[in-house]
C-alpha cells in the first residue's frame, strides 16, 4: 500500500513540479522585471536579486524596484494603449466572424450522413496540423496587389485597378478567422453532434417552423461549444503576433506585436515585461471563464 | 427519415471546406511554377526543390527543428500522460485546482507571453540559450495538450476493467501498462503527433528562447516570408503540408481499424 502511494505522489508530483517550474515561476520573473529598470547590462535590467550577497543587497534591490514602466505603458503619450483596445477590438470582430462562418459548417458537418461524418471531421483538423505559418503565408499571394484575387477580380471586370488588401486590417481579419477556423468548428460540432435529432421532429410534429425550432432548440443546446469555441479564438487572437505581423499594415496596432517590437527591436526587457503583466491582467477573466467551461465538460462526461 | 443533406447545409459545407483548403491548395500550386515571380504561371517545373537542396542554412534548420520536435514530443507525452492521470483517477489531492489551472492556461496563453517569461526564466537561472532551452519550452506548452488529450480518452473508458486488475492484485504500475496504456494508446499516439507538429510549428515561442547558433525552420521561414513570397518557400512549405498529411491520414486509418476490431472483440466476448 505504502509502495502504491508513493507512485501516485510521484505522478503528480512530475508534471507539477514541472509547470510550477517552467510555467508559474516565470510568471514571477516577468512580474518582478516589470518592476524593474532597464541597464546596460548583462542581464540589461537591475536591480538583479543576488541572494549569495546577503540579506541587506536583496532589500536593497526591493527598495529599487518601481511602477515606472507602468506609467509608461498606461501614458497616452505611448501607443500601447490603444494597442490594447485595438487588438481587443479585432479579436472581438474576428470571434463574430468565426462563430458567422463556423457555425454553418459545423452545423452541416452535425447533419451529415453518419458515415461520411468522421471524414469531414477529418479534413477540419487536417489543416490545423499544418503550420500556422503557412496558412498565414498563403495569404499573402493572394492579398497582395498582383495577387491572385486582385488577378482573378480584374480579369472579371469587376475591379479595374488592384484592391489595396494586404497591409490591411481586413487581411488581418482574414487571417485570423482562417487560421482559428478549426478551434471554432470543432467545440461547435461536438455540442450539435450530441444533440437529440428527435427534439427537431418534435418541434416539427407540433407545427414549429424550423427557424424557430433552430432558435428555441439548436441554439440553447449548443450554447457550451459557441462558449468554448469564442474563448479558444478570442484569448489567444487578442496576444496575436504572426497575422498583424505578415498581413497587417504598419498602422495596425495589436498588442502582441507590441511587445514583439519592444523586445526585439527596441531592446527593452523591462516595459515588455510590464507590457505581457497588463495583457495578463486584461485576458485573466476569459482565462477562468474557459477554465471553468473546459473542467465542466470534462466533468460532466 | 432525414436523407442526405439540405441544399443549406451542404453549400455551407462546400464553402466552408473551400475557403479551408483553397489557400493551401494555391500555395501547392504556385510551388511548382517555373517563373520566379510567384504571381504569373510560366509552366510546370521542379525547380524549386531542387534548389532546396542546396541550401544548407534552410537544411540545417530543418534538422534542429526535427530534433527539437522529436525530443519534446516525447518527453512532453511521458509528462502530459502523467498529468493526466493525475487529473483524472486521483481525485482531489492539495493544489489541485491550481494543477489543472496550469495544464489549461498554455492552451490559450497568447505565445507572446509563454515566450517572454521562458527567457527571462532562463536568463534569471542563467541557463545557455540554444537547442535545449527551445526543446524545454516546447515540453512545456505542449504537454498541456498531451494532457488535455488524453484526460478526454480517460474520462470516457471503462474504469471497472483497471479496478478488477488491481482487485486481483495485479500492482498498479503493472496495471497502467498492461489495462490502461492499450486502452488509451491512440490518444497517447495523437497527442506525441500533435506536439510533434505544434514544435515543429512554433515560431514565437522558439524565437524568444533561442540562442546563438540554433535557428529552427520556422524561424528562418519567417525572416524570408517577411521580404516576400518566394517560390522556394512554396515548396519548403509544400513538402511539410504532404508530410503532415500523409501521416495524419494513416494514423487516423490506423486509429480506425483498432476502433472497429477493438468493438469487434468487445461484441466477440459479449455474445460468447
Amino acid at each position: 500500500m505504502a509502495r502504491q502511494t508513493r507512485g501516485r505522489w510521484l505522478v503528480i508530483a512530475v508534471p507539477y513540479l514541472w509547470l510550477l517550474a517552467l510555467f508559474l515561476v516565470p510568471f514571477f520573473i516577468v512580474f518582478k522585471i516589470s518592476l524593474s529598470q532597464d541597464a546596460i547590462a548583462q542581464p540589461p535590467y537591475e536591480p538583479v536579486f543576488d541572494l549569495a550577497a546577503g540579506w541587506e543587497a536583496v532589500r536593497g534591490a526591493l527598495e529599487q524596484l518601481n511602477f515606472d514602466n507602468y506609467s509608461y505603458v498606461l501614458s497616452w503619450d505611448n501607443e500601447f494603449l490603444l494597442a490594447y483596445a485595438s487588438s481587443l477590438k479585432i479579436a472581438a470582430i474576428s470571434t463574430v466572424l468565426l462563430l458567422l462562418v463556423g457555425y454553418p459548417v459545423a452545423y452541416g458537418m452535425a447533419r451529415a450522413p453518419k458515415s461520411i461524418r468522421p471524414t469531414l471531421l477529418m479534413l477540419v483538423i487536417l489543416p490545423f496540423w499544418t503550420s500556422f505559418l503557412i496558412r498565414v503565408y498563403a495569404w499573402i499571394g493572394i492579398l497582395s496587389p498582383e495577387g491572385l484575387l486582385n488577378q482573378l477580380l480584374m480579369a472579371l471586370g469587376v475591379i479595374d485597378e488592384p484592391l489595396e488588401l494586404l497591409a490591411t486590417d481586413t487581411a488581418v481579419y482574414i487571417g485570423i478567422v482562417y487560421s482559428y477556423l478549426p478551434f471554432m468548428i470543432l467545440p461547435l460540432y461536438s455540442a450539435l453532434e450530441k444533440m437529440d435529432e428527435t427534439l427537431l421532429e418534435a418541434a416539427a410534429d407540433l407545427g414549429c417552423p424550423p427557424f424557430a425550432a433552430f432558435w428555441k432548440i439548436t441554439w440553447p443546446l449548443s450554447l457550451p461549444g459557441v462558449f468554448a469555441g469564442c474563448l479558444l479564438c478570442f484569448i489567444p487572437a487578442v496576444g496575436e503576433f504572426v497575422i498583424p505581423d505578415l498581413l497587417g499594415g504598419s498602422d495596425t496596432l495589436m498588442i502582441g506585436k507590441s511587445l514583439w517590437t519592444e523586445f526585439s527591436v527596441n531592446r527593452s526587457w523591462t516595459v515588455s515585461s510590464a507590457v505581457a503583466v497588463l495583457l495578463l491582467l486584461v485576458l485573466v477573466v476569459p482565462i477562468v471563464f474557459y477554465q471553468n467551461v473546459q473542467t465542466r465538460q470534462m466533468e460532466g462526461r | 427519415m432525414r436523407k442526405g443533406l439540405s441544399l443549406f447545409n451542404l453549400s455551407s459545407l462546400v464553402l466552408g471546406f473551400t475557403f479551408l483548403y483553397l489557400p493551401i491548395v494555391l500555395l501547392v500550386i504556385y510551388s511548382f511554377n517555373a517563373s520566379r515571380l510567384v504571381t504569373v504561371w510560366a509552366g510546370f517545373s521542379t525547380e524549386w526543390y531542387w534548389k532546396l537542396l542546396e541550401n544548407d542554412q534552410l537544411l540545417d534548420a530543418a534538422w534542429v527543428t526535427l530534433r527539437v520536435a522529436f525530443i519534446s514530443a516525447t518527453v512532453a507525452t511521458v509528462l502530459g500522460t502523467m498529468g493526466a492521470i493525475a487529473l483524472t483517477r486521483y481525485g482531489r489531492f492539495p493544489g489541485r485546482m491550481l494543477f489543472s489551472g496550469m495544464i489549461y492556461a498554455p492552451l490559450v496563453m497568447p505565445e507572446v507571453i509563454t515566450g517572454l517569461s521562458l527567457l527571462l526564466l532562463f536568463v534569471a537561472v542563467n541557463f545557455d540559450r540554444g537547442f535545449w532551452t527551445i526543446t524545454l519550452a516546447h515540453i512545456t506548452f505542449t504537454m498541456c495538450f498531451v494532457s488535455v488529450v488524453v484526460q478526454s480518452r480517460l474520462v470516457t473508458f471503462d474504469r471497472s476493467l483497471e479496478e478488477a486488475a488491481l482487485d486481483l492484485g495485479c500492482p498498479p504500475l503493472k496495471t497502467f501498462f498492461i489495462i490502461t496504456l492499450p486502452i488509451i494508446l491512440p490518444a497517447v499516439v495523437s497527442g506525441w503527433m500533435l506536439a510533434f507538429t505544434l514544435s515543429l510549428d512554433d515560431l514565437v515561442i522558439a524565437s524568444f528562447t533561442t540562442g546563438p547558433g540554433a535557428t529552427t525552420l520556422p524561424m528562418r521561414i519567417y525572416s524570408q516570408v517577411r521580404l516576400g513570397v518566394t517560390p522556394e518557400i512554396n515548396a519548403v512549405c509544400t513538402i511539410l503540408i504532404a508530410i503532415v498529411t500523409v501521416v495524419v491520414v494513416i494514423a487516423s486509418v490506423v486509429t480506425k481499424r483498432q476502433e472497429m476490431e477493438r468493438q469487434r472483440a468487445e461484441r466477440l466476448a459479449a455474445a460468447g
